[in-house]
């Protein structure tokens, strides 16, 4: 009999999602609920979906979706990407021009599974272009799938090669991990020559494992001698002595570090205790480590790092965004955070030399924005006159900086 | 030398995991159940500890001190509204329970405090005011050893003295072992079985909070998630060492912790984790009930 | 349904409740097969639908186990692990020599489920020796030990056939491979299955859930199902009338495993990337979520309760940041209010006698 209990309440249960799901889909996108939606994925290319394109965007708003996580581990970089990629939303609104856009985020935890029921859901919901995501992981099921349906997507920081090889409509706002691994074996060589240089990565990290696999590689190529590598998982970034202990017995003066700042944080600190002082060699994850709550930002004192934004840089632009950001959310914007709001920007570009109009279907937009995104050339917060290969890959220079007095200057 | 000084970074971070490990075997052989929330209260103990010191600008010692008394509370709420309507069910239904409130703890975190990591600064600087390290240095400088780790191990064993005096010599832990044993006898005895479970709850998550200080003292940073691998690990520890053993849980946090660093030092860095488990399920086959475990026939 | 209902009158009550599970899993496979064909389901339901049946043939997998053979287990994704990676080897190692998805999908599902049963066979060992929180621990450590091995995995495949390497000290990489300019890298260690071709359907993930379900019912109500609920239900007592111990609790627990690759493999093909991360111990712990709130031993419950809650967060998408925190909340609530009811049936064991054994377990 107890039983009874428990199926009334799953069936009840069951009902009640029924309905949730029955009211959200209407709710958010009329367009959903329509036949259309039975057809969809089968035939990728085709407008047969143009019923509900045109109730979906009336108004001449652009629908963009984006893809990050928003919870758990990682909501730091999908929060701060998705954070970014609104504030950009709103001035392009405030221009008062003819495009407008309106961004519904979703959360996928970093998870490709979750990455994909967003996507879906961002469909249902209307969207025409996809913003994300915003790690590699997911970035690589997703673009998949919006290869298949031709959906353009661009995403502002999954910085894997496989997010983009082999898919036209996808491009990136961020280097590709190659690109950093290959960049920061060259300005060693070339500005901290006869080093010997020791790596401690992340090993159960897409990211890190791949700007380490071909930071080696390229290091090779150019004759650097790699000293030590140490890695360590999500699960043992808690205590770096033997690895660091490792690397200064080699005799490292170097210490590569192709991680996120949270670990790097502690990497200094472990280091500091030591008394261990290579020069600390980071990519675009680091950045953040001065904005961090609480952190002693005398340790990061003399840390170089590859990035491509500097919440410190002096332009106009660059100051605009950091003082919007702060004042919204309260503290200093991370690499993310600016890489979203580029991608924004970068699709109104893009969608300005396409001359595409808010109620074309997703396909038709995307095949005008394929065209466009490697005839523009867009200057952003991340990047000068970024250009776009038909790979998807962009064109920026990393910019080299050294951390004095607790702030980014040219070395 | 090399291997001391791997040895004695394993015992400080084996000193962490046993004072987790500490609160886990007590709320486990009084309550007999897996508390996963434990390592979120953890974390907690460190964001309240960080406010107190970056906000309102308390020392270290009272910002643990203060995130004691929140910790205390917590355990003792999250208890009352959780696990007290559960007293009769399964223990796989408290486990659930207890997983939900992991959840909940966590995400609310997040909430509160955001997803970006905050720097925590160590219970003890890490560098003196010139600029040099805080370390003991033995055998000429060959041998430096942080005085936070030794401020930990000392804690660990001052924790562990303090808590086997409580439950052997006290009345209050006398009860609880009474309570552990058998609740029904003790209730007949005159012990409030309630009362004392939460006062096991109140002191787990006491200890929660110290190795909040301790543990942040050490990762110099603090995330929503920060809690629940040390929470995962400490379980483990309290398991090794025998759960529901208040010596066990000491030996196994420190073994743990050993085993860790020296498996990083000398196999593999990156398989530390996979080693320190492996050695786990060989040390159960060997000892079915962990080190220090007793062995309970089974009655027909 | 009235009529068959009537026609198995004269069965056994536990045979009309497995019927109507075989029932209530066609008719639902129907009803979504028709919703679909007339475009009645949206993208988003869609979606789900083959990550949906992997983890009910997980939740029904791991059923048999904890509900059934009566031990806990926090290492169910490890299993899971090991079917989808080995899955995957297969599934974009054989595309070549098996152009037919679906049969190459087949394969790659009887590859998965073959590398999980002999991973829980060497698990399965110390099950024969501890019992409780102390086999609970180890199956955590093996689902640990799983996933930072996967994380030094290296393969690749060219025309002269698989290759492996283990990166054990950190130091190789996809490129230490030595493969042809053709061929492909399957597993990059901690980016794990990248540019997989997803042949999953939700067609295959049915088939999947019926072959499941006709393996545990018929091992749970054979006389060796009776065997091992024995064992759960007092060791000592079914040992002395002879049951063998070693061979039951094996046979369950290995089972249980396979299923668990069966459905790793269903699930990695359904995704063009896949790390070893995501089997980690949170995954094991959401199946055995479903599990218990589906009903210890009870099967159709765990189909019930899987679908339900994984579709929950997803339909909590609309609370945006507070979504976890809410998922959180219904769950704890779930558990009070489900043993409030229940709390003098359930007293006090690890793990209940089946009360309702007779006409459910």
């Amino acid at each position: 009999m107890k039983k009874k209990n428990l199926v009334a309440m799953l069936m009840a249960g069951a009902m009640c999602l029924g309905l949730l799901a029955g009211c959200t889909s209407p709710g958010g996108a009329p367009a959903s609920g329509e036949p259309s939606q039975g057809t969809q994925g089968s035939q990728p290319g085709q407008n047969d979906n143009q019923g509900g394109q045109t109730t979906g965007t009336a108004g001449g708003t652009f629908k963009l979706g984006g893809i990050g996580p928003l919870t758990g581990e990682n909501a730091i970089y999908g929060k701060a990407a998705m954070n970014g990629a609104q504030i950009a939303v709103d001035e392009i609104n405030a221009l008062g021009g003819a495009i407008r856009f309106e961004l519904q985020a979703e959360d996928d935890q970093a998870d490709p599974e979750l990455g994909l029921n967003a996507y879906h859901k961002l469909l249902d919901d209307g969207a025409q272009i996809i913003v994300g995501s915003v790690t590699s992981g997911s970035g690589i099921a997703v673009s998949a799938e919006t290869y298949k349906d031709r959906v353009f997507t661009l995403t502002p920081s999954g910085s894997s090669v496989d997010v983009i090889s082999g898919k036209d409509n996808v491009f990136q706002v961020c280097f590709t991990d190659p690109n950093q691994g290959t960049g920061s074996a060259d300005y060693i060589a070339e500005n901290l020559s006869g080093a010997k240089v020791a790596v401690i990565y992340r090993n159960d990290d897409a990211y890190s494992q791949g700007i380490r696999d071909t930071f080696v590689a390229e290091a090779g190529a150019k004759g650097i001698s790699i000293v030590y590598q140490g890695t360590f998982t999500k699960d043992t970034q808690t205590d770096f002595s033997v690895q660091l202990a490792g690397a200064q017995n080699a005799g490292a003066d170097v210490l590569f570090l192709p991680i996120y700042y949270q670990p790097a944080s502690v990497i200094l600190a472990q280091a500091a205790a030591m008394n261990y002082a290579p020069t600390f060699f980071g990519v675009d994850g680091m950045d953040g480590i001065l904005g961090m709550d609480g952190f002693d930002t005398k340790l990061a004192e003399g840390v170089m790092l590859l990035t491509p934004f500097s919440a410190d840089a002096e332009d106009e632009r660059t100051q605009g965004f950091v003082k919007k950001y702060k004042e919204l959310h309260g503290e200093i914007p991370n690499q993310f955070a600016a890489d979203g709001y580029d991608a924004v920007y970068v699709i109104y570009e893009a969608i300005q030399a396409a001359g595409c109009t808010a109620d074309m279907s997703a396909a038709d937009i995307c095949e005008a924005l394929v065209k466009s995104m490697t005839a523009i050339s867009v200057d952003g917060l991340t990047g000068q006159g970024m250009t776009w290969q038909p790979t998807g890959e962009v064109s920026k220079a990393p910019m080299a900086v050294v951390i004095k007095d607790g702030v980014y200057v040219t070395p | 030398m090399e291997f001391l000084s791997y040895l004695i970074s394993g015992i400080s971070l084996g000193s962490v995991y046993a004072i987790i490990a500490l609160g886990y075997t007590m709320v486990y052989g009084i309550a007999k159940m897996l508390n996963f929330a434990h390592g979120d209260v953890i974390m907690v103990g460190g964001y309240v500890s960080f406010c107190a010191v970056s906000y309102l600008g308390l020392p270290g010692w009272l910002s643990v001190v203060l995130a004691m008394a929140v910790c205390t509370a917590l355990g003792v709420v999250i208890e009352g509204l959780a696990y007290k309507p559960l007293r009769q069910a399964t223990s796989l239904a408290v486990l659930i329970t207890a997983i939900g409130v992991s959840y909940f703890l966590q995400n609310a975190a997040q909430l509160i405090w955001g997803a970006s990591p905050k720097g925590y600064t160590p219970l003890i600087p890490t560098t003196n005011a010139q600029g040099e390290p805080n370390t003991l240095r033995l055998f000429g400088g060959q041998l430096s050893i942080s005085y936070i780790s030794l401020f930990t191990m000392g804690a660990c064993i001052v924790i562990m003295v303090l808590l086997t005096f409580f439950t052997g010599r006290t009345k209050l832990g006398k009860a609880m072992r009474a309570c552990s044993e058998d609740k029904g006898a003790a209730q007949l005895m005159g012990i409030n079985v309630n009362a004392t479970i939460s006062l096991t709850f109140a002191i787990g998550s006491a200890l929660a909070a110290v190795a909040g200080g301790l543990l942040c003292s050490f990762t110099t940073s603090l995330m929503p998630t920060t809690g629940s691998m040390p929470g995962i690990k400490a379980f483990t520890a309290a398991v090794f060492g025998g759960i529901g053993s208040i010596p066990g849980a000491f030996l196994g946090g420190i073994l743990l912790g050993v085993i860790e660093s020296l498996a990083k030092a000398y196999i593999s860095t990156q398989l530390a984790n996979a080693i320190l488990f492996a050695v786990l399920i060989i040390v159960l086959l060997v000892k079915p009930s962990g080190l220090l475990g007793r062995y309970v026939p089974e009655k027909v | 349904m009235k009529k068959l209902t009537q026609k198995i009158k004269g069965l056994k009550k536990t045979t009309k409740v497995d019927f109507a599970t075989y029932l209530g899993v066609v008719l639902a496979f129907a009803a979504v097969t028709l919703l679909g064909r007339l475009g009645l389901l949206n993208r988003f339901l869609t979606g789900m639908l083959v990550p949906i049946c992997a983890y009910i043939v997980m939740a029904v997998s791991l059923n048999l186990t904890v509900g059934i053979l009566g031990e806990l287990s926090l290492g169910h994704a490890g299993f899971m692990s090991v079917g989808a990676f080995s899955g995957v080897i297969a599934a974009q190692s054989l595309q070549a020599s098996i152009p037919s998805a679906p049969v190459r999908l087949a394969v790659a599902i009887l590859v998965g489920a073959v590398f999980a049963s002999a991973a829980g066979f060497i698990v399965g060992v110390p099950v024969l020796r501890l019992r409780g929180d102390y086999l609970a621990i180890v199956t955590l450590a093996f689902g640990e030990i799983i996933k930072e091995l996967i994380n030094c995995l290296l393969v690749g495949y060219d025309s002269r056939g698989l290759h492996m390497a283990f990166n054990i000290n950190g130091s190789l990489t996809i490129s230490d491979l030595g493969l042809e300019p053709e061929g492909i890298a399957i597993i990059k260690g901690a980016q794990g299955a990248t540019g997989t071709t997803t042949i999953a359907t939700f067609t295959a993930g049915f088939i999947l859930i019926m072959i499941t379900l006709v393996i545990v019912l018929n091992l749970v109500r054979s006389r060796a199902g009776r065997a091992i609920m024995a064992l759960r239900d007092n060791r000592i007592a079914a040992e002395s009338v002879g049951v063998n111990v070693t061979k039951y609790k094996l046979m369950a627990f290995v089972t249980s495993a396979a299923l668990a690759g069966a459905a790793g493999a269903l699930y990695g093909l359904n995704y063009s990337n896949l790390a070893a991360s995501k089997f980690s111990f949170d995954t094991s712990i959401l199946v055995l979520v479903y599990v218990v709130l589906g009903g210890l031993g009870n099967m159709w419950g765990s189909i019930v309760a899987a679908a339900v809650l994984y579709i929950l967060p997803e339909a909590l998408r609309e609370f945006a940041d507070y979504r976890m925190l809410v998922y959180a909340v219904v769950l704890i609530l779930v558990m009070l209010a489900t043993n409030n009811d229940q709390l003098k049936a359930l007293a006090g064991r690890i793990l209940p006698k089946r009360k309702g054994a007779a006409d459910n377990g």
